[in-house]
């Protein structure tokens, strides 16, 4: 059921205003406004090439991305002032479409480093590997999912679906207050897919808001967003409920983006 | 690239210099002073024999320029070949060494003083061109193994010198190891005897101090029938801005059912960000697996000195004999190395195996160099080599030179190498869960090494861990 009617008048968790970006001299984000509030799934739909993983790359600070104006501002902080760390210490948490591996370093080792650097920032106890244990088992039953990616090292010889999957697993373990997924469904067959959108469905909470990049509306056929948004050639062109998603899906981006040229 | 750029700022740990009243002898080389260094030692005639002829075998040599290094020349005449902190010429406990040179142990986590010692590790305290402490003797000779300074061995056990020195890196092997057979001052000398597993780590830590020398140790170990030893050799040098050469030598002999452990974490001061100063580490290591069934394993951690060039080897002579090397070697600054290994299998199904892994930051240049050899004789032989080279930053360099010399046609040989680039985006991806960029390197590159690491003894791959950190420390802005 979409939320979008009567959500609280509070103000944004993430106000992103006039944003402007360019990636290697080219302008890529040509002036981006988004206001998510506390508990809102809101989705990111466009054409290939428009800027939807831009958008998410600079949120989560990618060295490589120029902001070029415009603010973002996430709990009232200046996020675009903010080092990656900080902000994903800050509950900033970037699901990427391309995961990188780490060699030699296993997954659970790798988890719990990223769980204490946080813990660390909110004045709590860090956790040994044995408590460490206890507390991914639990998160492990929670999402029902075993622990066979535990041992292994990061990402390594992964398959493309168990990279995403790993991905929300640390979503998932990090409890983040603004996830940000992007382009999750790619890759993934129709059943992870599902076992992806169910555990993303069970992290929505009031204190935690998603933003979710895709390019097709399947994914969002399982997660239902609050808002969607149409990104064509580095704006958004539209905004509009769920029902959005199907409408795309049933018409393809041409139509807004020639809408997009003529404005 | 935005992100990474490579200027190593840390500063060196260990440069401090202990104010201490050294007896040093002027700087140049003739026989006079080879004379003047083995009188020092109190060494037996045929000792001082021995050197000169490694003198003079020297002097027809002529400086090695094949590694893929590169240094201005060096003044052999310049250097002073014996330095000695100056305390009463014997010692009956070690509670009469200097506190100076003690608080320097200390301070470089060596603690030499009874009541601080590393339980489990016995060690050799050298000091410039001399061993100051040994701990751990009286326990160790319980057990029949002698640890104790290669000078000591030449008087107290000389028949077990003679009849090994030399048998693995012959006096005119290499230009520096003819240099350091006539110079040569204290390293360590261990003789495990038959059956026996040495019941403690055995360590020996390498100081210079004094400006102006050469540190020439020579360490010879040997294990005899079914013993076993493990063996850790560490360094250290203050900051200076001149070069300093290092030439060591050391053998390892393992006889039948034998095994050596030998494992190096080399930390001398690699010099400044332009290459001013550091340590020139110019070293043979060679074991020889003598008896059947014997096994000789290095691994080494390399993150300091100017220039690493060093190749510690394995001759399989025994059947069934086993050679192992893990190594790490680290440049950052401007630091350069050239180092791998020499495994040379004679014996039926010997095997041997390569595990090295480079690592490049800054303007540094690392070269791995590996000769596998199967000569006629070595039937059902092996080898496995895995050569991994990481850059970090754009203007290092990774450079493999891997030499196979098979004459045996059924042999097994297996080779795998790769080079890989810290990129930004797998930096990016740790610091997006939280962890600062430093800590980002530290976790990939200790994840790239974790196969070596694993060979360390457990106290010195947390040493190792520490330091690969520090090496790197500044390398991502």
């Amino acid at each position: 059921m979409p939320k979008t009617e009567n959500r609280k008048p509070t103000t944004g968790l993430l106000e992103v205003k006039g944003l402007r970006v360019a990636v290697a001299g080219n302008e890529i984000l040509k002036g981006v406004d988004l206001t998510i509030r506390e508990g809102e799934v809101h989705a990111i739909m466009g054409p290939n090439g428009s800027g939807k993983s831009t958008l998410a790359q600079v949120l989560a600070g990618h060295p490589a991305y120029e902001v070029l104006g415009g603010s973002a501002k996430y709990d009232g902080k200046d996020l675009l002032d903010l080092k990656p760390e900080e902000r994903a210490r800050a509950g900033v948490f970037l699901a990427f479409q391309y995961p990188v591996e780490i060699r030699g370093i296993t997954n659970s080792y790798f988890l719990r480093s990223a769980l204490n650097a946080l813990r660390r920032e909110r004045g709590e106890p860090e956790l040994d590997p044995i408590d460490f244990l206890q507390f991914l088992e639990a998160k492990l039953k929670a999402i029902g999912w075993d622990d066979s990616m535990m041992n292994r090292p990061v990402n390594e010889g992964f398959s493309g679906g168990e990279k995403k999957r790993n991905e929300i697993l640390q979503l998932a373990v990090l409890e983040p207050r603004l996830a940000i997924l992007d382009e999750t469904d790619s890759g993934l067959d129709i059943d992870a897919l599902k076992t992806v959108a169910e555990t993303v469905n069970n992290l929505r909470a009031p204190d935690r808001s998603f933003l979710i990049v895709t390019h097709y509306q399947r994914l969002l056929n399982f997660i239902t967003p609050d808002v969607v948004h149409v990104l064509a050639d580095g704006r958004i062109v539209k905004s509009g409920g769920p029902e959005l998603a199907h409408e795309l899906e049933a018409k393809g981006y041409d139509w807004l983006r020639d809408a997009a040229m003529v404005s | 690239m935005t992100g990474i750029e490579a200027h190593v700022q840390q500063p060196y740990k260990y440069g401090f210099v202990t104010d201490i009243e050294s007896e040093v002898v002027p700087a140049g080389l003739n026989e006079d002073v080879i004379r003047l260094i083995s009188a020092k030692k109190g060494e037996p005639e045929w000792m001082l024999d021995w050197r000169l002829k490694a003198y003079r075998n020297w002097l027809k040599m002529s400086e090695p320029h094949w590694p893929n290094v590169k240094y201005g020349p060096i003044d052999y005449q310049a250097i002073s070949y014996y330095a000695a902190p100056k305390q009463k010429p014997k010692l009956d406990s070690l509670d009469q060494v200097d506190p100076k040179l003690v608080a320097t142990f200390e301070k470089l986590g060596i603690p030499i003083e009874e009541q601080k010692r590393l339980t489990g590790v016995a060690v050799d305290a050298v000091f410039d061109s001399v061993s100051v402490a040994t701990t751990f003797q009286a326990e160790l000779a319980k057990y029949g193994v002698i640890f104790m300074p290669m000078s000591q061995a030449i008087r107290e056990h000389p028949a077990l010198v003679q009849k090994y020195l030399s048998t693995v890196v012959p006096m005119n092997d290499n230009f520096f190891a003819a240099l350091n057979s006539a110079v040569f001052t204290d390293g360590s000398f261990v003789y495990v005897p038959k059956g026996v597993r040495c019941p403690l780590e055995l360590s020996t830590y390498f100081r210079i101090n004094a400006s102006s020398t050469g540190q020439f140790e020579r360490t010879l170990i040997i294990a005899d029938e079914g013993s076993y030893v493990s063996y850790l050799e560490g360094c250290s040098a203050p900051m200076r801005d001149e070069h300093q050469l290092h030439a060591a030598v050391v053998e390892l002999v393992a006889l039948e059912r034998a095994t050596i452990k030998y494992s190096t974490i080399q930390n001398w001061y690699p010099g400044d960000d332009e290459g001013k100063g550091g340590i020139y580490n110019f070293v043979t290591k060679r074991g020889k697996c003598l008896g059947a069934n014997s096994k000789i394993s290095w691994t080494q951690v390399e993150t300091g000195s100017a220039i690493t060039w060093k190749y510690p080897g394995c001759i399989l002579q025994g059947d069934n004999s086993i050679g192992e090397f893990y190594s790490v070697a680290v440049t950052s600054h401007k630091q350069q190395a050239d180092t791998g290994t020499k495994m040379i299998h004679l014996g039926k199904n010997t095997r041997s195996t390569i595990v090295s892994k480079g690592i490049s930051a800054g303007r540094g240049q690392n070269t791995y160099r590996g000769l596998v050899k199967i000569m006629k004789g070595a039937e059902g032989a092996r080898n496995y080599s895995q050569c991994d080279s990481m850059l970090i930053g754009d203007q290092c360099g990774a450079h493999t030179f891997p030499y196979i010399d098979v004459r045996n046609s059924t042999a097994i040989m297996e080779h795998e190498a790769s080079t890989s680039k810290i990129g930004e985006d797998q930096i990016f991806y740790l610091r997006q869960r939280g962890l600062s960029a430093e800590d980002a390197v530290s976790m990939i590159v200790n994840g790239f090494c974790k196969e070596v690491f694993k060979e360390l003894p457990m106290e010195f791959a947390v040493e190792a861990t520490r330091l690969l950190g520090i090496s790197l420390e500044g390398s991502v802005g």
